[in-house]
């Protein structure tokens, strides 16, 4: 009986041990500056373009990038408490209050894609022949049709508020519109499962098209242009911001050597290119 | 159905070619919370003792909040936790925001309450003479703690699977506080928050299938132990 306990106390111990060995590495915290906190959206997670990026930035600068996906709002408000360090984002009219608030600097344009409308293949509002995506979310709010939001404060989610807004329809509360709270990927599912409406970027909708069953309904309108910009955080505002890491990522973001893979980023999987390089460009010469 | 077949058979494909990412995501989850249930056992069991065998003013309502502590949502925990570890927030000197050290925080917070309840419960649960019986024969105080402790043992043990298994399937506070950030601070729940939103679901299926295998594994040998040592 004792023996017996002494045995399981002992192969506690030893597990015990073992655990702290293997969790030792993980406590020690490397240099301060090696760590760079990049905030960014669920879409350039989601459609997988970080996974190609972030590991050739880290290999030829030796940063050590944590992403950190979430909507292009609460990327906002991380680099507004200093908590990031530098964003990748596609909210313009917000981004351009975030640095005229002093909040972020140098701001530049990386890349583009669009926006879509997507919905169930039988399009219970008719929007398919709708002359432009304001009239096609007059169609859905007239005729009732589910449509699924992001809610999320996201860039996709101020996009979709901005078009409800020229449609002069508020739409929140209604019962046909719902917020699912979620990022991109999952508000796709959702509205496949629910066969509702939805905004999404072309990017993510392009990596999940095969499973979702989800046709494009509205494309090519001026408004559904969708650009991603790189913001630095201010480092004058936060001193504990990695300033030079974020200016590093920014450099990275607009040479040359990362626009050509992004240019070619998903051609071979999706057929067709998920985004377009942008650096350089002006964002009102964009989608002429 | 095809698809939950299909995960399935991911899932042991993954396993058995030992996918070099996936194996990573798994060691680091058991190891993360491994880590947080030890922190938490020591801990819970020190002060689920000292509550049980001590008589203080206040003592129902401490024995109310550790009741109530064991069913703390993860999200709240892991938002409170972000907060404080902020690099501009009170603990953000020691930056390990969006490292597995903050996980392991996270859920060792988790987890200590549910340990130090169930610890309460079995030490008030043996039977109240044989505290004086063991004093009465001569035992100092360290040694009567330490024979208690050992007499509940096998509900101690039940402490272990129940602190484990609520934090190695706990996702809120890991991705709040670790970042779910690739090949660093993903462990299985958030990696199949991620598959899912990026509608890879065979690959959801998969870790969510060796998230269970792992569950069951380890709770499979604290249950062994514990019914080797069954009471006569």
């Amino acid at each position: 009986m004792k023996r017996e306990l002494q045995r399981v106390l002992g192969a506690a111990l030893v597990v015990a041990a073992f655990l702290t060995v293997m969790a030792l590495p993980t406590c020690a915290a490397a240099p301060a500056q090696k760590n760079l906190i990049l905030a960014t959206t669920t879409s350039t997670q989601d459609s997988g373009l970080l996974d190609v990026l972030i590991p050739a930035f880290e290999k030829k600068t030796g940063y050590f990038v944590k992403t950190i996906a979430v909507g292009s709002g609460q990327a906002m408000a991380m680099g507004r408490k200093g908590e990031a360090d530098v964003l990748l984002v596609h909210s313009p009219d917000a981004e351009k209050k975030f640095v005229a608030e002093g909040s972020g600097v140098n701001r530049l344009i990386v890349m583009h894609n669009d926006f879509i409308v997507v919905g169930p293949a039988a399009d219970p509002a008719a929007i398919k022949g709708a002359k432009s995506t304001v009239e096609a979310f007059k169609k859905i709010a007239a005729a009732g049709s589910l449509f699924l939001s992001r809610g999320d404060n996201s860039g996709t989610h101020s996009k979709e508020k901005g078009i409800w807004k020229a449609a002069g329809i508020n739409p929140e509360g209604q019962k046909w519109y719902q917020e699912t709270g979620l990022g991109m990927g999952q508000t796709l599912n959702v509205a496949a499962e629910k066969k509702g409406y939805t905004l999404a970027d072309r990017g993510t909708w392009l990596s999940l098209q095969q499973k979702l069953g989800l046709p494009i309904l509205k494309e090519g309108d001026p408004i559904l242009l969708n650009v991603y910009h790189v913001i630095p955080v201010n480092p004058v505002k936060w001193p504990k911001v990695n300033a030079d890491g974020a200016k590093a990522f920014s450099d990275f973001m607009v040479s040359a050597e990362t626009q050509r893979i992004i240019k070619t980023f998903g051609v071979e999987k999706y057929g067709g290119a998920l985004f377009f390089p942008d650096a350089g460009k002006k964002e009102d010469d964009l989608g002429k | 159905m095809d698809l939950i077949l299909e995960g399935i058979l991911k899932a042991f494909y993954l396993i058995f070619t030992l996918d070099k990412e996936v194996l990573g995501i798994t060691l680091l989850s058991l190891k993360v919370s491994g880590t947080a249930t030890l922190i938490s056992l020591f801990i819970g069991i020190s002060v689920g003792t000292a509550v049980a065998l001590a008589r203080f003013p206040g003592r129902q309502l401490v024995v109310s909040l550790i009741n109530t502590g064991m069913g703390l949502p993860p999200v709240v925990v892991g938002l409170f936790v972000t907060i404080f570890l902020w690099r501009n927030g009170p603990l953000g000197f020691l930056e390990i925001l969006y490292t597995p050290t903050a996980i392991i925080l996270a859920q060792a917070v988790i987890a200590t309450p549910i340990v130090t309840g169930i610890t309460l419960a079995s030490i008030q649960h043996l039977p109240a003479n044989l505290r004086l019986q063991i004093l009465a024969l001569g035992a100092t105080r360290v040694q009567m703690v330490w024979l208690l402790v050992k007499e509940a043992r096998l509900p101690l043990l039940a402490a272990v699977m129940a602190g484990f298994g609520g934090i190695i399937s706990e996702v809120g506070a890991s991705i709040m506080v670790g970042g779910n950030i690739r090949g660093y601070s993903r462990v299985l729940t958030t990696a199949t928050v991620m598959e899912t939103g990026r509608g890879n679901f065979d690959v959801a299926i998969a870790l969510s299938v060796i998230l269970m295998l792992l569950a069951f594994l380890v709770n499979a040998i604290l249950t062994q132990i514990q019914q080797r040592e069954r009471p006569r």
